[in-house]
């Protein structure tokens, strides 16, 4: 989940980051009082979850509270990204000498928390990773293992980074690291991390994600934010189909369809167990497959419950074809599966045969599945063929017709 | 819709009997049995399909007093 960045701010201003002077405002008038307290130059910045605000125009400078105002009437009234703004933040312009980068993501391949660190600041890390990488420095650190200042200051370092500048950023960097690790932050970064012309380093614009599974052990934080239970805090709003997707998921208690999230592809995909779902979408990608959606199943769950998936999918313009596939699965039952498909594909008027591109759940009770899928002809397979073949198979024959 | 996978049968036996029709309507895990007002047995039928095939409800029976039918085989 995400935060506003006036959420996140506060958050690194509790952990002792330094921030610039700022508040929010819900109104121009508001706006005005905040840019008169702060007594100098201003930044408002829409606050939404998406990303481009400099670009659609919700960002703007006030040299006065009037401009503010102005400012704060335009901001206020303007979507980005299909969203309205929750407020706007009113903060100090910063004179900047130099600006850096810090950023903590999950390493999900090393299975430990990632820093990186560059002293290219204020642009988009992956075109300075690709472009000036002896700018970038990176370290795992443990999740479980307290993380030393000094492995901070030795990653600082190794960019060429000294001096008054670096005994500056090591605490601000190992402050945003431990943040990362006590709230279980997916994402923790700042950028840019600016030097002012004051020598004094600050955030001046950050983003945090929190780990969704989490939610529940920063209930402290989230209500001290005033962040609320239902909000879903994805970078967009959910879409009609996804309300729907968490409604089939949300009705039926009995295992899990969750995170259905739609693209505008010709394939829709019932897919999912022990990482099955990311595996099965890479692959559908990989081989030239266009998904019409991602979706997470699992947990066992009922016929009805997979049945109303499966409707939901087939209901979405431009589904051609759909592919079952999952990971080996123990807890989920492979005949429950296969007849909540089935029933959803003839429930939807079609044939099963026909409809269903490939069902791969090997598994707990497969061969009860196996008969059913036989019976209605559709192309099944077991844990011999990979999960890349699979998806493989579904994308050539949604191509073939 | 009417179910695609399973059916049962239950004789008449047990379909009159209401301490048996009170003992399957608890034992089956995905209710496929309620009970009349009257007490007998009533098959859910909503909920056939979602049968985990236990066969809790055959061990509840006398021998051969209720059938749980595959309608996907043979
Ligand atoms: S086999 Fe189990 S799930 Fe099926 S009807 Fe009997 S008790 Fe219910």
């Amino acid at each position: 989940m995400r935060f506003y960045e006036y959420e996140a701010k506060t958050l690194l201003g509790k952990q002792g980051i330094p921030l610039p002077k700022n508040g929010t405002a819900n109104t121009p008038e508001e706006a005005a009082r905040l840019a008169g307290e702060i007594g100098g130059p201003a930044v408002l910045k829409s606050q939404v979850l998406s990303g481009g605000r400099m670009k659609a125009g919700g960002i703007k400078f006030a040299d006065s509270p009037d401009e503010a105002r102005s400012a704060a009437e335009v901001i206020l009234k303007l979507e980005i990204g299909g969203q309205l703004p929750r407020s706007v933040l009113v903060e100090a312009k910063a004179n900047v000498r130099k600006e850096y980068y810090a950023g903590v993501i999950y390493d999900a391949v090393a299975k430990r928390p990632l820093l990186i660190f560059s002293d290219m600041g204020g642009i988009d890390i992956e075109e300075v990773a690709e472009q000036h990488p002896d700018h970038v420095a990176r370290m795992h650190f443990s999740s479980l293992l307290p993380l030393s200042d000094y492995k901070v200051k030795e990653t600082i370092a190794s960019i060429g980074v000294t001096g008054g500048e670096l005994t500056g950023l090591v605490p601000i960097v190992t402050r945003l690291a431990r943040t990362f690790l006590q709230y279980d932050l997916t994402l923790a970064e700042i950028n840019p991390l600016a030097q002012l012309d004051t020598g004094r380093f600050i955030c001046l614009d950050c983003h945090i994600d929190m780990e969704e599974e989490a939610r529940d052990r920063h209930t402290a934080l989230l209500n001290e934010l005033g962040v609320k239970r239902e909000e879903t805090r994805m970078a967009r709003p959910p879409t009609p189909f996804e309300i729907k997707g968490a409604e089939v998921d949300a009705k039926d208690t009995r295992g899990v369809a969750g995170r259905v999230v739609e693209f505008d592809g010709n394939l829709g995909l019932i897919i999912g167990a022990g990482g099955g779902s990311l595996t099965l979408f890479d692959a559908v990608r990989k081989h030239g497959g266009k998904a019409a959606n991602y979706c997470e199943i699992g947990g066992n769950p009922s016929v009805t419950k997979a049945c109303e998936l499966t409707k939901l999918i087939l209901s979405k313009p431009g589904v051609e074809k759909i592919a079952v596939m999952m990971n080996v699965v123990s807890n989920t039952r492979v005949d429950i599966m296969a007849r909540g498909v089935i029933k959803g594909v003839v429930e939807s008027g079609y044939d099963p045969a026909e409809k269903i591109a490939i069902f791969r759940i090997p598994g707990s009770w497969e061969d009860e599945g196996f008969k059913i899928l036989r019976k209605y002809g559709v192309e099944y397979c077991d844990r011999s063929v990979s999960m890349n073949e699979a998806a493989r198979r579904a994308v050539e024959k949604v191509k073939k017709g | 819709m009417p179910s695609m996978f399973i059916r049962v049968d239950a004789d008449s036996s047990v379909h009159s009997n209401a301490e048996l029709a009170k003992k399957l309507t608890e034992i089956c895990p995905v209710d496929i049995f309620a009970q009349n007002p009257d007490g007998t047995l009533r098959i859910v039928e909503d909920n056939l399909d979602e049968c985990v095939l236990c066969d809790l409800c055959v061990e509840a029976c006398p021998p051969g007093a209720i059938k749980v039918v595959k309608l996907y085989e043979g």
